[in-house]
């Protein structure tokens, strides 16, 4: 199955085709949101506080005078950081622990999966809690936490493709031939295990957005003036007896950006499944 | 046969138990420079840092520390918090029951509801109730918990004024004054569980209600309603009972988020106030003992699927 077949068989689930458009269009926005957004979204004005939606601020403006449209812009970046993050450490000391240690088997793989079977006990958001706690409040401490969740995953499932793979009899011949264990990995595993963790990459991105939110929310990821859905909303929640509007539109760019990955992800699976066939 | 089976199961167990341990003590590890300096901040008395210093052992070797830790977590002392000097372990179990309240009150939501909608769906197929039950199913999922709680209680408390926006009764003082104030959280809490219950309930009945045998049941006169209850439940228990030992977990760490909101005073809020104030020690029995809740339940979970499941021999 090649690039293109699977790009088709992803076109034809259209829910999964609109997220994966919607995700690449927040992508961008978060590269360039300071330099598209209508208003500077720290700059507060005291004369237009809370003000309705009108033309100069499509989403009003809240209770400090700032344009909440160019705070939702700006938020992107905190969301789709913690995306990344929740993708790129497991896909860099996951992904490779989980490879070497189902190639290996014996004691190492016993230990090491013991350890996953043990972080992956802990409740994400607690786990997370626990090492912002220790490293101390910060977005990008938050954001180093979230990796460190969504690690464990990438190893289990990597691990469990590898054992599945390694004694599939083109794996055999390759060493039968010669190849070294490490040229066996790149060659010839990573291939073959990528389906399933692009499929859970997929999904991290949302949770990891729900997880960003909920620190930040908390308090304990972005600081003001940092910007992030989540403490737009709990910023919004102590002005809700004023301003209930204000709570609905991170709230809204959350819930659609997390239903996006989990569309995407659906999708993915489908299309890299051989199994699944379209009826 | 089946104590040999708990015993297998428990084997299991104790190095996860072993491992959380050690990752939940490792959390020191990461504070930046000096932990003791660090955790007081710069205006600290002497005797306040020599004092944390004793307590935490930094002077020995990590594993000592570790086992020192280890051997008085087991007798139930955690240490003192630095914030406030309470013992960490009266802290946490003094809001143990409150925690306790709200988590199954919100599984009772996910069940009840997750069951409701799965079945009707099933047994209207393409009616509209369907489609909510489906709509609910993937939604449920994506909508951040603190912002669903914002939107309960702006309609349910600040709107129409039915239910409480924030505290918590106990069941044993009030159990009217309980329920009211129960509401809210607990359906905030329990929505992916709904969610997630509805959605795998669902597909497990609807692949139940395709086989051949139900279909023979059919040709027999069995009514639909019969069917799903007689055949499809029986087999679609299964997968729940697994979906309600991940959800626990999860709920018990989302109890931060909601706890918060509400204004609830259970161990997800002594974990949030913890970092807030630095109190290390008493963020590390909090979520040590989350874990620990986390990982008996699973355990009990476990047992009971293998006692419903026909098919696992002990």
């Amino acid at each position: 199955m090649n690039f293109k077949t699977i790009f088709k068989k992803l076109m034809a689930e259209r829910m999964a085709f609109v997220s994966l458009i919607f995700l690449l269009i927040l992508v961008i926005v978060a590269i360039t949101a300071p330099y598209i957004v209508p208003h500077d979204p720290l700059k507060q004005d005291l004369t237009k506080v809370m003000l309705p939606p009108s033309a100069e601020h499509w989403l009003g403006t809240d209770e400090l005078g700032r344009d909440i449209f160019s705070r939702l812009l700006m938020g992107t970046q905190s969301a789709i950081k913690a995306g990344l993050f929740a993708i790129l450490i497991p896909l860099c000391i996951g992904v490779p622990m989980g490879i070497i240690s189902g190639y290996l088997g014996g004691i190492v793989d016993d230990i090491f999966m013991r350890i996953v079977d043990g972080i992956i006990a802990i409740p994400a958001i607690l786990l997370a809690l626990g090492i912002t706690g220790a490293l101390g409040i910060s977005l990008w401490n938050a954001m180093i936490a979230i990796g460190i969740v969504f690690t464990p995953q990438f190893a289990r499932l990597a691990r469990g493709q590898t054992l599945q793979v390694r004694s599939e009899p083109y794996v055999e011949a390759a060493k039968i031939s010669g190849a070294g264990p490490i040229w066996t990995m790149v060659k010839h595993i990573i291939p073959n295990i990528a389906p399933p963790i692009v499929v859970q990459a997929s999904f991290n991105l949302s949770y990891a957005i729900l997880v960003e939110a909920s620190l930040s929310f908390l308090g304990m990821g972005a600081q003001s003036p940092e910007i992030s859905w989540g403490n737009m909303i709990q910023q919004a929640y102590s002005m809700i007896n004023m301003n209930p509007w204000m709570i609905i539109y991170p709230g809204l760019a959350i819930m659609l950006t997390v239903l996006a990955g989990n569309f995407l992800g659906d999708g993915l699976r489908s299309a890299l499944d051989p199994k699944v066939k379209k009826a | 046969m089946f104590l040999k089976f708990l015993l297998r199961r428990l084997l299991y167990v104790v190095p996860m138990l072993i491992i959380t341990t050690m990752i939940v003590f490792s959390f020191i590890l990461l504070i930046p420079g000096d932990p003791v300096l660090s955790l007081l901040g710069e205006n600290a008395t002497p005797e306040k840092i020599e004092q944390l210093r004793a307590q935490l052992g930094l002077d020995k070797p990590i594993l000592i520390q570790y086992l020192d830790w280890l051997k008085n977590a087991i007798q139930g002392d955690l240490g003192r918090s630095i914030f406030t000097g309470q013992y960490v372990h009266e802290a946490v179990f003094s809001r143990l029951a409150v925690t306790f309240q709200l988590v199954v009150a919100a599984m009772l939501f996910a069940v009840v509801g997750g069951m409701f909608f799965a079945i009707t769906s099933i047994y209207f197929p393409n009616s509209w109730i369907d489609y909510v039950a489906r709509f609910f199913g993937t939604l449920g999922s994506a909508i951040p918990n603190f912002w669903l709680a914002m939107l309960l209680v702006l309609l349910f408390s600040l709107k129409f004024d039915w239910l409480p926006a924030t505290g918590f009764v106990s069941i044993t003082d009030n159990p009217v004054g309980f329920i009211k104030s129960i509401i809210l959280p607990a359906f905030s809490l329990g929505m992916v569980g709904i969610a997630q219950i509805t959605r795998h309930l669902r597909s497990s009945l609807m692949e139940t209600m395709g086989a051949d045998y139900v279909r023979t049941a059919f040709s027999k006169g069995v009514t639909r309603w019969q069917a799903i209850m007689r055949h499809g439940l029986q087999n679609a228990m299964l997968p729940v009972v697994t979906t309600i030992g991940i959800l626990f977990g999860n709920m018990l760490g989302a109890t931060v988020v909601i706890e918060t909101i509400f204004a609830i005073p259970g161990m997800g809020q002594l974990a949030v106030n913890s970092i807030l104030q630095r109190d290390f020690t008493m963020l590390q029995g909090v979520v040590l003992i989350m874990i620990v809740i986390v990982i008996i339940i699973n355990f009990i979970v476990d047992i009971v699927y293998a006692i419903l499941d026909p098919r696992i021999e002990y």
